[in-house]
């Protein structure tokens, strides 16, 4: 009876190595489909530029040097274009934080004029929208076409973040606000003073989603921008996939490159992967040391679900 | 002790009033942005041409509708654009359930920084555009590029093949990149709800000798089910609502026929085609069919289980 409880025992064992050898395996293989991509593009860019354009170098760079990333910043426009990308992230994300607080913030307050159906006529702008032609009519007539504002304006007031913002402050002590009111603050002071302090967690969520969306974002410039100078980084890095090989000319043309530096010489291939580099850098960056707000950001909409 | 009461609504009529003035700038945001765009609508009544304003323009009435489905090259149009938005749509409820697969799998490791680390990595494709999803398919598999390189060397193939300027498998690459850039991510929800299951569960499951499949089979399972349910639900209520960034980055001379979504389909014909109008008449239609496809699931999702979904 005890060999073969014993032998059981050890059969399952043996079917539980394998089943986690094979797991960690998949897993192995899922993780390094996810990564290698960047890890590809980044060992391009600092290798010889010939050999990256013979398609040599897949595992380990090789000639190293930076000259791609010194030729690239001196492009055309791009300096320019990681202005407005920087300047869209950080100005509408503070505005989209600001707001996103400020009126979950005043949807807690009972006292608000009809609170129930300005709450609805926020948050029902989540299930709705008019589509590309009618927004793009809409800018027009606003005149925001061609202008840095269609960046921000438009992103300023987010539903689902106002909805993150008035559950965590319903979940906060009201003695807070009485005891402010108590000694006299108005309500301006009671959000600056009381409320943007004790969100701090969940408006860092509100922050980083809102953040990656603008770094990200690509369609707003295809649409209602058409002047060079309003670019944004991932707008040109998609004109510059399309026309890469011009674009190469062009920088051999401005004559900085002698022969004898062929093979830091630019392709297309290599002004491509540089500027790819350039903009995913951040998110690779920030990505893992903001992780748990990334992910505090779908607990709150599944619990929502 | 009337008079305080009376002077105590005062003062609330007075701090309502006051709230309110601080919501006005948002509302008048809220309505700019979300509210007065749907007066565009109103172009698919009429032969817009751009540089004229509405009064200068045609009222045509429902021209633009019939032509949906009375012309027939835009009938044969319209039919492939359906085919591609079900296509990809149905692929995408298909792998929704690898997700589902990958957190019960990845929950099966107990090594914490091999599951950390994993769960890193993958989920980081979730946080890059499309176009540079669309930058790192162009580096692996252009003629140069390394699935090219590889395969020529390793002797497979002798001339590179073209992946992304084809027509080949369309529907097949675009599921697989959705999966590239969202499996990882799609976990997240999945390896929570695992978190939440009551341990003391596997324990007397445990006790009473079940193995490792049984436990996921008869314990985990039915945990992710709900939470599954839900997803399934938004996805149906999104299945005209494919969004274009992925489309049009991958778009090309080749792939056309098979990748024109609704959505970019639109966009297609209405910024840099011919007509806005008719552009704006297929998206109304699309914006009332997803309304609808959405109120429907979530009068299911109240019936079946008792909570709605939005």
């Amino acid at each position: 009876m005890e060999a073969v409880v014993k032998k059981h025992h050890k059969k399952m064992k043996s079917g539980d190595v394998a089943f986690s050898i094979i797991n960690y395996l998949v897993f192995i293989i899922i993780t390094l489909i996810c990564v290698y991509p960047f890890y590809y593009m980044i060992i391009n860019t600092i290798s010889n530029n010939e050999l990256s354009a013979n398609g040599v170098i897949n595992f380990l760079p090789k000639g190293i040097h930076l000259g791609n990333y010194i030729q690239v910043l001196s492009l055309n426009g791009l300096p320019m274009a990681a202005l407005i990308s920087v300047a869209r992230t950080v100005i509408g994300t503070v505005c989209a934080v600001l707001a996103s607080a400020f009126l979950g913030f005043l949807f807690t307050q009972e006292e608000l004029w009809h609170r129930k159906f300005w709450y609805r006529f926020f948050v029902i702008t989540m299930y709705f929208n008019a589509g590309i032609i009618p927004m793009f009519i809409t800018m027009r007539t606003l005149h925001l076409t061609n202008t840095f504002w269609v960046y921000i304006l438009p992103a300023i007031v987010q539903p689902f973040s106002i909805i993150m913002v008035k559950t965590y402050v319903e979940s906060m002590p009201k003695s807070l606000q009485e005891a402010a009111e108590i000694d006299g603050a108005g309500i301006l002071t009671i959000f600056w003073k009381i409320i943007l302090p004790t969100a701090k967690p969940i408006l860092a969520t509100v922050a980083i989603w809102a953040a990656v969306a603008q770094w990200n974002s690509f369609q707003d410039t295809l649409i209602y921008i058409t002047d060079q100078k309003l670019y944004s980084l991932q707008y040109l890095l998609y004109t510059y996939i399309n026309q890469a090989s011009s674009l190469a000319a062009m920088v051999r043309n401005t004559g900085t490159v002698s022969a004898a530096m062929l093979a830091s010489q630019q392709t297309p291939t290599s002004i491509r992967m540089t500027v790819s580099v350039i903009v995913v850098l951040p998110i690779l960056f920030v990505y893992p040391i903001f992780q748990r707000f990334f992910v505090s950001g779908i607990m709150i909409g599944s619990v929502k679900g | 002790m009337k008079k305080q009461a009376v002077s105590k609504t005062k003062r609330n009529a007075a701090q309502s009033r006051r709230l309110f003035y601080c919501l006005i700038p948002f509302i008048i945001l809220c309505f700019l942005f979300s509210y007065f765009p749907l007066h565009g609508w109103i172009y698919s009544f009429y032969d817009y041409k751009p540089p004229l304003s509405l009064s200068q323009c045609d009222f045509v009435g429902l021209k633009w509708f019939k032509t949906l489905f009375a012309n027939k090259t835009q009938v044969a149009q319209m039919i492939q654009v359906m085919k591609n938005t079900f296509a990809m749509s149905l692929l995408g409820i298909a792998t929704s359930i690898l997700p589902a697969a990958f957190a019960i799998f990845l929950n099966e490791i107990k090594c914490k920084w091999f599951k950390n680390l994993v769960q890193t990595l993958t989920t980081l494709p979730n946080f890059i555009s499309w176009v540079l999803v669309y930058s790192v398919a162009f580096s692996l598999f252009t003629d140069s590029g390394m699935v090219n390189t590889v395969l020529q060397n390793m002797g497979i193939i002798t001339t590179p093949i073209k992946f992304l300027d084809s027509d080949a498998h369309t529907y097949l690459w675009m599921t697989l990149w959705s999966m590239w850039k969202g499996l990882g991510w799609g976990a997240i929800m999945y390896l929570a709800a695992i978190a939440g299951i009551d341990q003391e569960l596997y324990e007397a499951a445990k006790v009473d000798g079940a193995n490792r499949f049984q436990l996921i089979k008869n314990i985990t399972v039915p945990a992710l089910a709900p939470t599954f349910f839900v997803l399934l639900m938004m996805s149906v209520a999104n299945f005209l609502n494919n969004g274009m960034d992925q489309y049009y980055v991958f778009q090309n001379a080749f792939n056309k026929e098979h990748i024109q979504v609704l959505d970019l389909y639109v966009y297609n014909i209405g910024m840099t085609g011919s007509s806005l109008s008719l552009a704006t008449a297929i998206s109304m239609l699309k914006s009332i069919v997803s309304v609808t496809l959405l109120a429907i699931v979530n009068f299911v999702s109240k019936k079946t289980r008792g909570a709605s979904i939005i």
